[in-house]
């Protein structure tokens, strides 16, 4: 780790103030940042340390219906805030599947939706790499690739992004409100996040000194609690990232399917909302038919970007597997595994 | 969940749990669990200062330049070290003490034969000054082609290593002319022994004399490594080691980094500390080697084997020699008159394989067991009655007799407790839901290694009791073994009992490896002990000044601390009573396992090289550890994904010294074999040989979410030709046979053969 300056301002305009400096990075639970400052694979020059920043670690109610998750609050207060986890399950579900349990209690949520890829060769700085070094090249494109993209991606990165908490955000249409040099946006999460094009670098649609301040999910994201499941296949139980996963919300109307979401992780450089299979699915009957035209529908433009073909029918089967999961309706209790396909073997562990 | 089945002679009948045999738990919980146990590294020393090292971004070429300036300028420096400032260092002898070359050692190398080679260090006054100064060294190379692994299409098919042939009968004859013929493939790739605690140490020169503080499974043949590197007495280089957090075979020698190091503090003359980082744990030593063998097995009809073609290839590195020996299961499982084992090692640019917990019999066991259970159903016999058929009464190979073999045993009882007659033995036959459920079974055994060791037993003046020896305690229970043992023979409470370990300076032991150390030293504890105790009574029974004195007895009894006439009827006194009474502070005794006229060159030899192992074929007997394996294994239907669900492990270790340590290592190596069947690889880049998964997110072990309960069951029964204390060997045993009993429940779930380790989701979707 290089040496670099550690501020800690007091308000958020002086945060961001502080940040729009060439060479800065907040500093949130650091549970990616100082990883990545250990490895080399950034060396910022100046922290600015948010985590005493007043306010946003609240997660309050909106006036018009809604709720407003501070960027601070960690990911696993949020997923275990009972009455969060009633109204959003699907979002809940996905916390408790990511990283481990020290991890989730330092992780914030606006350093989840801005951690970095877990390519490998974005994490070794003895290779090409186009993220890490725009121009150097791709070492995955002919690489070891076999978790890599299948939608979206370029011959410039064919990196994913590895968040577990954005897919069912991005599905249930969640908002990210920033603060920056010029005052306060907000941005759509399926906005934020970009494709690697020929910037990979360019990861969001963030400017020097943008603060993410707060996620807020809209009034009828609730609507979905009945029928809302999140669904991750990795190779281990616990403690590994997505190879795919799915979230699926929906609603049924006399077996039919009155509103549906989908989104799919771990297949792209950005949590990817499905909204062709939406489409198909809205007003057809709940059944399994629609969910293999949807499953179709979701995965028509996917391309593997190398040794990866098989990450396509596997998205295809979770896309099944997580809307008829959702159909059956959302568990009374959070499963001993969440998100697990594996949650009913008997003896099944509550520590995933 | 564990079950005792005390028919079979656990040697826990009755113990009391201080006793050998005992359940006593770790003596060196408490220290761990609450952080006060301290590791090597965590030595804190005046002066200390820290290195880092660089490694070799190619596979193979030379250096061709190494620019320092930058780092020499960086603040905190006070070394930069490249391969042409480390001179004066002698190529050491090899753990078989091997008289080596009469040439120099570079620990940092100009030419490189693997990706992570160390070319350069720096030293600086702190561990972040060091790091922050690595990154500005550059290294330019002449990259020549590599071959970075096995499949590599340079590979060739390697050199035959003679050795490992082992032939009877004329088994390519009978294989032709069988009725039944299989023949099948089976992979390993490269597998790490991951330990939590990563290689690295302190090293502080005064004067010629060298003391390394290093996690190490044989400080004396470490220490021995280090006096040749740097041509100092053996007698000068301490090595200390007290805890050890976790080895699995890589912590037995001493390694380049450690040269460095201590070149660094003799040149510096400050004690210098080098841990490696987590991904050179990848490339600092060698995992175990990836593998290919094929199988092939001639029957007759009703399943009995005729004949056994083994083929066995390994990597090895391109200047040094590792083989994995793949017949030692093959050879010794089943009973058949055709048999015909070969080897080849191949050439690849990798840092030099080593030992990972099995070496040899894990992977063998892979190819054999999967084998067998191929032919079950090319025959259409039940796996487990196939085995049984086909059950070696004697060592096949070595036709002498099983010294103990209670595999008959470990097979019915497993059988019993998992509930095998249930199964339905149809591939794809038992579902729940989505998933498919599949019942495998497999056996596994280990040789008994046999060495040597020394210890010291002292009795002392408050009536407590000393134990030291050099052996080692990773984790194993060596310590609570050793207090036990000292226990009982003394008839003192364990918990009077300090066991000293881990400093080169106590009595000496040899390399903590193929689950030899139990034995070797409670066999030393338990004679020390004897003779502190015949001192004690002796003294008792003569001195003027004892109580027992006028008794005219010709011994007495020493229960829970306490000195008694066998009848009861004269006095009772505690140890600490008698020895003020007649004046001694303490009582003494040495005690080894060396035959009786050892030479001082021979005890040398036998604890710094592992020449003097015993075979375990020595005189009448073949001698192993045995176990069986029933597990259920869940794949999801639509996703691939496997999960062991159930798992029941019968095993014959001899008598155990303490089942509750011995269970828990069991339970280990079954936990690693779960590892190794379903997640564990190290991923070769194709380009530069680096190992792309060289992290813990991303070389995948089992979580405790991925592990159900682990039955496992004692069948041992004491076994006299094995050690002195009748145990065989714990440590090794229980991950034979894990990955091959998966493989097979995973074709009885799905119907698929996986013969490529690890079994991940893309090949059974
Ligand atoms: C071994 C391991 C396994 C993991 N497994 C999973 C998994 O299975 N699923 C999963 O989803 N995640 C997983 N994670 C990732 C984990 O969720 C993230 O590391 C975590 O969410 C990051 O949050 P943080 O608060 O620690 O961010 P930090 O490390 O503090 O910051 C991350 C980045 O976000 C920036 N940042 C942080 N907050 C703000 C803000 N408010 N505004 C602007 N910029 C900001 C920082 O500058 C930095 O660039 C894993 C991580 C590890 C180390
Ligand atoms: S896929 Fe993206 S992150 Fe990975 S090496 Fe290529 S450019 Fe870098």
């Amino acid at each position: 780790m290089r040496d670099f300056d550690y501020i800690r301002p007091a308000t958020i305009p002086d945060a961001v103030a502080a940040a729009a400096q060439p060479g800065s990075a907040y500093l949130a639970g650091g549970t990616n940042l100082l990883d990545l400052m250990k490895g080399g694979i950034t060396s910022p020059e100046r922290i600015v340390d948010i985590t005493r920043l007043p306010e946003l670690d609240r997660v309050e109610e909106l006036p018009e219906g809604g709720l407003r998750i501070g960027a601070l609050v960690r990911n696993a207060d949020l997923a275990h805030d009972p009455s969060f986890a009633k109204a959003y399950p699907a979002v809940a579900e996905a916390l408790l599947s990511g990283a481990s349990a020290q991890l989730r209690n330092a992780a914030t949520v606006g350093g989840n939706l801005l951690q970095r890829t877990r390519c490998s060769y974005f994490y070794d700085t003895a290779s090409p790499c186009n993220r890490r070094e725009p121009g150097s090249g791709c070492s995955a494109l002919h690489g070891e690739n076999r978790l890599h993209a299948v939608l979206g991606w370029s011959e410039a990165c064919i990196a994913t992004h590895p968040s577990d908490f954005c897919v069912p955000l991005v599905a249930l249409d969640a908002v990210v409100e920033i603060e920056g040099k010029d005052g306060r946006r907000h941005v759509t999460l399926e906005e934020f996040h970009r494709l690697p094009g020929q910037t990979p670098q360019r990861e969001t649609v963030l400017e020097p000194g943008d603060l993410i301040v707060a996620v807020r999910l809209p009034a009828e994201a609730a609507s979905f609690a009945a029928n809302a499941r999140y669904l991750k296949v990795r190779e281990r139980t616990s403690y590994a990232f997505a190879v795919v996963s799915a979230a699926a919300a929906l609603t049924v109307e006399g077996g039919r399917i009155r509103a549906a979401r989908l989104a799919l992780g771990g297949v792209a450089a950005k949590p990817w909302r499905a909204r062709a299979a939406e489409a198909l699915l809205i007003g057809a009957p709940a059944e399994e038919a629609s969910f293999l035209r949807a499953a179709d529908a979701a995965l028509a433009e996917a391309t593997p970007s190398g040794d990866n073909a098989f990450k396509i029918e596997l998205a295809r089967r979770i896309v099944v597997r997580a809307l008829t999961s959702a159909l059956a309706g959302t568990p009374a209790l959070m499963p001993a595994l969440p998100a697990s396909p594996f949650s009913n073997i008997p003896g099944a562990r509550h520590d995933a | 969940m564990t079950v005792h089945i005390k028919s079979h002679g656990d040697a826990s009948d009755g113990a009391f749990a201080e006793a050998v045999g005992g359940r006593l738990s770790r003596v060196d919980g408490p220290a761990k669990i609450t952080g006060a146990a301290r590791y090597a590294v965590e030595q804190q020393l005046d002066g200390l200062v820290h290195a880092v090292l660089v490694d070799s971004t190619i596979a193979a070429g030379r250096v061709r330049a190494i620019e320092t300036a930058r780092a020499e300028a960086a603040p905190g420096v006070l070394k930069v070290l490249t391969p042409d400032s480390i001179v004066g260092l002698r190529t050491a002898s090899d753990w078989f003490g091997t008289p080596p070359p009469d040439k120099p050692y570079f620990p940092l190398a100009r030419d490189i034969t693997f990706s992570g080679q160390h070319v350069a260090a720096v030293v600086a006054e702190t561990f972040e000054q060091a790091v922050a100064a690595a990154a500005l060294i550059e290294i330019s190379y002449d990259e020549t082609p590599a071959i970075v692994d096995l499949n590599d299409a340079k590979a060739g098919d390697g050199i035959p290593v003679d050795a490992m042939t082992k032939e009877w009968g004329d088994a390519p004859a009978a294989f032709a002319a069988a009725p039944v013929r299989i023949c099948a493939a089976y992979n390993t790739p490269r597998e790490y022994q991951a330990p939590m605690e990563p290689h690295g140490l302190i090293a502080r020169w005064e004067d010629d004399r060298l003391t390394v503080w290093e996690p190490s499974q044989w400080l004396d043949g470490m220490a021995r490594t280090y006096a040749e590197w740097f041509s100092v007495p053996f007698e000068n280089v301490r090595l200390v080691s007290p805890y050890i957090g976790g080895g699995f075979g890589s912590k037995a020698l001493a390694l380049s980094h450690g040269a460095v190091a201590a070149y660094a503090a003799r040149m510096l003359g400050r004690p210098v500390k080098l841990v490696l980082t987590r991904p050179q744990t990848f490339t600092g030593y060698g995992g175990r080697a990836a593998t290919r063998q094929t199988v092939t097995i001639g029957a007759a009809q009703d399943g009995l084997i005729q004949s056994i073609v083994h083929r066995g290839v390994n990597e090895t590195s391109i200047d040094g020699m590792w083989v994995e020996p793949l017949g030692s299961v093959t050879s010794i499982m089943y009973a058949t008159p055709n048999f015909s084992s070969r080897q080849n090692v191949v050439r690849v640019n990798s840092v030099v394989p080593g030992a990972m917990r099995a070496p040899g019999e894990n992977p063998s066991a892979f190819g054999i067991e999967c084998a067998i259970d191929e032919l079950a159903y090319e025959v259409g016999i039940d796996p487990l009655e196939i085995r049984l058929r086909n059950y070696a009464e004697q060592d096949p190979h070595a036709r002498k007799a099983w010294s103990t073999r209670q595999l008959r045993e470990a097979f019915a009882t497993g059988a019993e407790r998992f509930g095998w007659a249930a199964r339905t033995p149809k591939p794809r036959s038992m579902r729940d839901g989505n998933q498919l459920i599949g019942w495998g079974v497999a056996a596994g055994t280990y040789p008994v290694r046999r060495a040597h060791g020394e210890a010291i037993v002292r009795i002392l003046a408050d009536g407590s009791v000393e134990v030291e020896s050099s052996s080692i305690d990773m984790g194993q229970g060596t310590y609570t073994i050793l207090a036990q043992t000292a226990a009982e023979t003394l008839g003192v409470p364990a918990d009077s009992v300090v066991v000293k370990l881990g400093d080169s300076r106590f009595p000496r032991a040899g390399v903590t490896g193929g689950s030899r150390l139990a034995g070797v030293m409670t066999g030393a504890v338990y004679k020390a002990a004897t003779s502190a105790l015949d001192q004690l009574v002796g003294l008792a029974i003569s001195d003027p000044r004892s109580p027992f004195h006028a008794l005219q007895a010709n011994t007495l009894v020493v229960a829970n601390g306490r000195i008694a006439s066998p009848r009861g009827d004269g006095p009772d006194v505690s140890i600490a009573e008698l020895l003020s009474g007649i004046g001694l502070d303490r009582i003494e005794a040495s005690g080894d396992t060396m035959p009786a006229n050892s030479t001082a060159e021979d005890r040398y030899k036998n604890y710094t090289t592992i020449s003097m192992a015993l075979p375990h074929t020595e005189g009448d007997y073949s001698r192993h550890s045995w176990c069986a394996h029933f597990i259920e294994v869940r794949v999801d239907e639509d996703f691939g994904t496997v999960r062991v669900s159930r798992v029941v492990s019968a095993l014959d270790s001899g008598r155990l010294y303490n089942p509750k340590l011995a269970e828990s290592q069991w339970k280990g190596g079954i936990i690693m074999g779960i590892g190794q069947a379903l997640l564990e690889e190290g991923i070769v880049d194709r380009r530069h040989g680096r190992i792309v998964n060289n992290n813990l997110a991303d070389y995948l072990v089992p979580t405790n979410a991925d592990i159900p309960d682990i039955e496992v069951i004692s069948v041992g029964i004491p076994d006299p030709h094995s050690s002195a204390l009748g145990g065989k060997g714990v440590g090794e045993l229980a991950i034979v046979g894990v990955a091959p009993a998966i493989a097979n429940a995973v074709f009885h779930a799905t119907g698929k053969r996986i013969r490529d380790l690890p079994i991940t989701l893309e090949k059974l979707i």
